[in-house]
C-alpha cells in the first residue's frame, strides 16, 4: 500500500495505452472476420442464394437433405431440431428468413445475440449511435473494448462471434423517413427495440406500407411491455395509439432510469416473438399485449383491440402511402425533438456559467445555491453546501428557501450589511434550473440565476473529476 | 362495491406510487349501474393526487393510457360504457416508449 503517486500514474498510463491497442485490435478482428465471410459468401454464391445463408462446410445437397440444412448446421441447431413442436421444418423456415433488428440498446442487445445464436438467415441491424459506458449495464451485447465505437460495429462483432454462419448486415444511420422504406423492405421481420416516441409511430407506420409483421418492445424503469403489430390482421401501433402522449409522459431511461435486467427481459422475449414468426410455429402475441412488472415479479398478458377500421394508416379509407409517409414529421406529430437542445428560458443577466460560479466559490461570496434535482440524483452527488429542493416540490417547499436565504442575511447584520445573498440554482443539465429561476424570480427572488448546462457543465468546463451519471 | 384497481407504466406516481388499490366505490346517486364514466370521475376524485392531466383528458383517459378491465382492452368492451361489476379488476397502463 506504500505505492507513491508517480508509480500509480504510470500504472494509470500503460493501462489506457493497452486498453486502447485492446479496442484496435478488437475493431481489426471484427473488420477481418467481415471480410473473411464475404470472401466465402462470394465463394459459394449458389449455397448462399438457395437457404439465405453462407456455410464454409459440404452443401446439402450431397447427403441428399431435403430440408436444406448442412451436416454443421444439423449439429448446431440439434438442440432446437430435437423439440418436436419446432423441430428441422421451423429450423429450415428460420434460416431462410430474414430480420432487422432497430436499436442495438437495451431490448435490441438479448434480441439480436438470441436472433443471431438460434440461426436466422440474415440480421440486419440498425442504429447511429455509438456505445458509451454507461450503456454497459443493460446493452449487455457490447464490450468496454467498443467504448466510443458505432453500436452496429459492436454487436454485429459480438453476433458474429456467436454464429459466423449468419449474414449480418450492419446500418451505421439513423432511420428515417427518406430511408426507412428502403432499408425495412430488405427484411421479412421487423423488430422495434428504440426508445422514442417518433420512431415508434414511423417504424409501425412503415411496416404498415411494407406489408412486414413488427415486433414491438418497450422497457423503462421496472416495467417492460411487448406486442407483435400488423400481424395477420392485427392491430398497428396507431390503432392502439391513435394520439401520441403528451411528452411530459414520454420518460427516457437517461431520465427516469431503467435497471438492466427489465430491457433483457423483453429483449428476450421479442427474440422470442420472432424466432415464432419466422419459423411459423405457436401463436405469435398479436392482438394481445404482455405486460411485465419487475418489482412485483408480475407478468400479465392481456387482450387489446384489432384492427381498426378508421385507423388513418392501417384503416379501410387510409390516403397514408409511402409519399405521405416520406414527408410525415414524426418528430412534429409527436412532439418529441429528437436532438432537443438546450432550453432557452431566462434571459442572460438571469443565468451565470459555472466558471463564473467557481469564481464566486473563490471569493467567498455570500450566496446561497439551491440544487433542484429530485432527492434521488441529489443523494448520487451534489455540490457542498447546497439546499436541495426538488423542482416539483419548490412550490410547496418555498418557506424552506426563504429561512436559508434569511440565514445568510443574519450572519451579516452586526456589520451593519443587509444586502440580500445572490441566489444560485442548479439541476443536472440546466433546463429545470430555468423553469426555477423563471418561478423564483416571480415569487419576489430576483436576484435568482440559473448555472448554465448544470452539474454536467460543472463537470466539464470546472471540475473533470466531478461525477457525471 | 369492492374493486381492484391497478396503475402502471408510470400512472402510479398520480396516486403516491401505490400500484394497487383495493377500493369500495359507492353508486353515485340516481346511477343504478356503474360503468367506466362513473369509475373515471371517481378515481379523479379519490386517487390522483397529482397532475390529474397526466391522467385524463377531457372526460377520458389521456392519449397513451391504455384501460383494461379484467384484462380486456374496454374498446372491446363499450370504453366509457362499459359496466362495471363487483370484484372487477381495472388496469390502468401508459405506453412506454423506452428501451
Amino acid at each position: 500500500m506504500e505505492a507513491n503517486g508517480g508509480d500509480s500514474s504510470e500504472i494509470v498510463r500503460e493501462l489506457e495505452a493497452l486498453k486502447l491497442r485492446k479496442s484496435e485490435i478488437e475493431h481489426r478482428i471484427s473488420t477481418l472476420e467481415a471480410k473473411l465471410q464475404e470472401t466465402t459468401a462470394a465463394v459459394e454464391p449458389c449455397d448462399a442464394v438457395s437457404n439465405g445463408y453462407s456455410s464454409p462446410s459440404s452443401p446439402a445437397i450431397e447427403h441428399g437433405l431435403e430440408h436444406g440444412l448442412s451436416p454443421d448446421q444439423i449439429y448446431r441447431y440439434s438442440r432446437q431440431l430435437l423439440l418436436p413442436s419446432f423441430g428441422v421444418e421451423a429450423q429450415s423456415s428460420l434460416l431462410k428468413s430474414s430480420v432487422l433488428v432497430i436499436g442495438a440498446g437495451g431490448l435490441g442487445s438479448p434480441a439480436l445475440l438470441y436472433l443471431a445464436a438460434c440461426g436466422v438467415g440474415r440480421l440486419g441491424i440498425i442504429d447511429h449511435d455509438v456505445v458509451e459506458l454507461n450503456n454497459m449495464h443493460r446493452q449487455i451485447i457490447h464490450t468496454e473494448a467498443f467504448i466510443g465505437h458505432p453500436k452496429v460495429k459492436s454487436a454485429a462483432a459480438a453476433c458474429r462471434s456467436v454464429n459466423s454462419t449468419i449474414k449480418i448486415d450492419e446500418h451505421v444511420e439513423a432511420l428515417r423517413t427518406s430511408n426507412a422504406l428502403e432499408i425495412l423492405s430488405q427484411y421479412d421481420i421487423i423488430v422495434d427495440a428504440t426508445d422514442n416516441p417518433p420512431s415508434r409511430y414511423m417504424i409501425s407506420d412503415c411496416c404498415v406500407l411494407l406489408g412486414k409483421p413488427l415486433v414491438s418492445g418497450a422497457a423503462l424503469g421496472m416495467e417492460g411491455q411487448l406486442t407483435v403489430y400488423n400481424h395477420n390482421g392485427g392491430p398497428c401501433y396507431r390503432c392502439l395509439f391513435p394520439t401520441p402522449p403528451p411528452t411530459t409522459a414520454c420518460q427516457r431511461c437517461s431520465d427516469s432510469g431503467v435497471l438492466g435486467v427489465v430491457p433483457g427481459v423483453i429483449g428476450c422475449l421479442q427474440a422470442l416473438e420472432t424466432i415464432k414468426l419466422a419459423s411459423m410455429v405457436g401463436e405469435p402475441l398479436s392482438e394481445r399485449m404482455l405486460l411485465f412488472d419487475a418489482l412485483s415479479a408480475r407478468v400479465r398478458v392481456v387482450k387489446i383491440r384489432g384492427r381498426s377500421a378508421q385507423c388513418v394508416v392501417c384503416g379501410d379509407n387510409s390516403s397514408f402511402k409511402k409519399q405521405q409517409f416520406k414527408n410525415f414529421d414524426y418528430e412534429d406529430f409527436t412532439q418529441f425533438p429528437l436532438t432537443a437542445g438546450p432550453l432557452n428560458l431566462l434571459p442572460t443577466e438571469s443565468r451565470i456559467s459555472s466558471k463564473e460560479f467557481k469564481e464566486i466559490l473563490q471569493k467567498k461570496e455570500r450566496h446561497v445555491l439551491l440544487d433542484v434535482r429530485p432527492s434521488h440524483h441529489y443523494k448520487i452527488v451534489s455540490l457542498p453546501d447546497s439546499l436541495n429542493i426538488p423542482l416539483a416540490n419548490l412550490e410547496a417547499r418555498i418557506n424552506e428557501l426563504t429561512s436559508a436565504v434569511k440565514e445568510k442575511e443574519d450572519g451579516h447584520v452586526n456589520t451593519g450589511s443587509f444586502t440580500n445573498p445572490s441566489l444560485y440554482v442548479v439541476c443536472r443539465r440546466g433546463n429545470d434550473s430555468q423553469i426555477a429561476v423563471q418561478y423564483l424570480r416571480e415569487s419576489g427572488f430576483d436576484s435568482a440565476k440559473d448555472i448554465i448546462g448544470g452539474l454536467e457543465a460543472w463537470a466539464t468546463d470546472v471540475n473533470p473529476s466531478f461525477p457525471t451519471y | 362495491m369492492q374493486l381492484t384497481l391497478e396503475f402502471g407504466g408510470g400512472l402510479e406516481l398520480l396516486c403516491e406510487s401505490v400500484k394497487i388499490h383495493k377500493v369500495n366505490v359507492d353508486l353515485p346517486d340516481g346511477v343504478d349501474n356503474l360503468n367506466m364514466k362513473h369509475l373515471l370521475s371517481w378515481v379523479r376524485t379519490n386517487l390522483i393526487k397529482e397532475r390529474p392531466e397526466m391522467f385524463m383528458k377531457g372526460d377520458t383517459v389521456r392519449p397513451g393510457v391504455l384501460v383494461l378491465v379484467n384484462d380486456c382492452d374496454w374498446e372491446l368492451s363499450g370504453q366509457l360504457d362499459t359496466a362495471i361489476e363487483e370484484k372487477d379488476v381495472i388496469v390502468f397502463i401508459s405506453t412506454l416508449h423506452g428501451g
